[in-house]
């Protein structure tokens, strides 16, 4: 189908943008890439009155490697995240997941930003932003804040952007020393939606020992949902395969997903125990050589 | 509800055209400018067929409000012939390894394909397999499309026989 007919604004800079938001308030719709926005227009699903393209805010499309942070701004593309070489270095679990967002043409059009607002409960960024404890920077005509990521998302697509307020940049933070990362996703195909996906963080001691152990998987609640191993992993080996055992059956059997007609909750929570357990162990073996 | 005066480079010639901001890219391409090779299918986003080039990057035609793509430089399957006219490289190359079945799928899959081997251009057929994932055909079971990316990513363009 098509999108019903809307106005179609599109500012020159965040000023006049934010402006334009503030003056249209309930009645106008930030338009970045539009991969999410635009199929809703399209089932008619949505239908919005005025239409913000962002798209001419260049202020807005840099990757800024700040000492602790990699900070995405609201117009960087999936696939342009994708591409940095220092995303890779300082950010492997931004990396990692970046690809298994839908496919190449969408991805060079959606921005991870964007991703985040849409703030759909089987996506890839959500969980990296919840698992990396970062958090996103709103701005509007009357001023600005930042969200940390386990306040920003509410439920399924929702976040909480409010009327006037423009999503303008992501901060994920690069893990610190002896820290691995891993993400893992099943999906039915290839670039598919995830029935589940798991976002691991480990932190080892100098002896090779988990201090800090989580993961943050999507698809199994309406928001990305952290499981916390950090008690029962304590002081294990970071191989003591028998231990990453027991922390995702714990973890595992706190989790409540529901049915849906691409999977039931049983088996959604059979595949997240696993995915917990995998990444788990895979991102402290990387831990060894961070 | 507004319209908007637009222009595009489109396979390589300038066009102006007024469109609704609701006119997306698909059908501005297709009924405003007869760029037919242009096919759409689900209209979401899911099936690929009406994938071009906008920039140079693949992307959606139907997830793109035309007015969005202003000034852009939009390349789709008529646009991937050789210099000389004939049928380009990848295009060669979906005949020749009988990629091309109901011809639905086939402008999304060239353009892909293309993009793809720019970025890629000794792909492994792991890769080679995921550059025509994002394109849904039903035809071919994807075994014949694998095999001519791999065609076309050949030292002689696939041209050695």
């Amino acid at each position: 189908m098509k999108p019903a007919p809307f106005d179609y604004h599109r500012p020159r800079s965040l000023e006049e943008a934010l402006a334009t938001l503030d003056r249209l308030g309930t009645a106008g719709t930030v338009m970045a890439g539009g991969q999410s926005l635009v199929p809703l227009m399209n089932r008619r699903e949505v239908s919005p009155a005025n239409v913000v393209d962002i798209n001419s805010l260049v202020e807005l499309s840099g990757i800024t490697h700040e000492d602790r942070a990699v900070r995405v701004g609201a117009l960087v593309r999936h696939a342009g995240l994708e591409r940095d070489a220092a995303v890779r270095r300082r950010n492997p679990l931004l990396a990692e997941a970046v690809p298994h967002i839908a496919h190449a043409a969408i991805r060079s059009r959606g921005t991870t930003v964007g991703s985040l607002v849409h703030a759909d409960a089987t996506a890839e960024m959500p969980a990296v932003l919840v698992a990396l404890g970062g958090s996103v920077e709103l701005r509007s005509a009357a001023g600005g804040r930042t969200v940390p990521a386990t306040e920003f998302f509410l439920g399924a697509n929702r976040c909480c952007v409010a009327v006037g307020e423009l999503a303008v940049a992501a901060s994920f933070p690069v893990p610190p020393p002896r820290t691995g990362t891993a993400w893992l996703e099943v999906a039915r195909q290839r670039g598919g939606r995830a029935v589940c996906g798991v976002a691991a963080v480990v932190t080892l001691d100098a002896g090779r020992r988990v201090e800090r152990a989580t993961a943050t998987c999507a698809g199994v609640g309406a928001t990305p949902v952290p499981v916390d191993l950090t008690e029962v992993m304590t002081g294990a080996r970071f191989d003591d395969l028998a231990r990453w055992r027991v922390a995702a059956d714990e973890g595992g059997s706190a989790l409540a997903p529901a049915d849906d007609l691409h999977a039931s909750a049983e088996y959604r929570r059979h595949l997240a125990r696993v995915l917990v357990e995998r990444a788990g162990r895979l991102a402290a073996i990387r831990a060894t050589g961070a | 509800m507004s319209e908007h005066e637009i222009e595009l480079s489109v396979n390589g010639r300038r066009q102006v055209v007024r469109v609704p901001a609701r006119r997306l890219l698909s059908d501005c391409l297709r009924h405003d400018l007869a760029c037919t090779s242009t096919h759409v299918g689900c209209e979401q986003g899911t099936c690929g067929a009406c994938t071009v080039l906008v920039d140079g990057a693949p992307m959606r035609s139907c997830l793109l409000p035309a007015v969005t793509v202003d000034g852009c430089e939009i390349t789709t399957a008529e646009g991937c012939r050789a210099p000389d006219g004939g049928l380009g490289r990848v295009q060669r190359a979906l005949v020749r390894c009988h990629g091309v079945q109901c011809g639905f799928c086939t402008p999304g899959m060239v353009v892909s394909i293309v993009a793809f081997l720019r970025e890629c251009p000794r792909p492994s057929p792991e890769q080679a397999r995921d550059a025509v994932a994002g394109v849904l055909c039903r035809c071919t079971g994807y075994q014949d499309l694998v095999a001519a990316v791999l065609h076309a990513a050949r030292p002689d363009g696939g041209e050695g026989g």
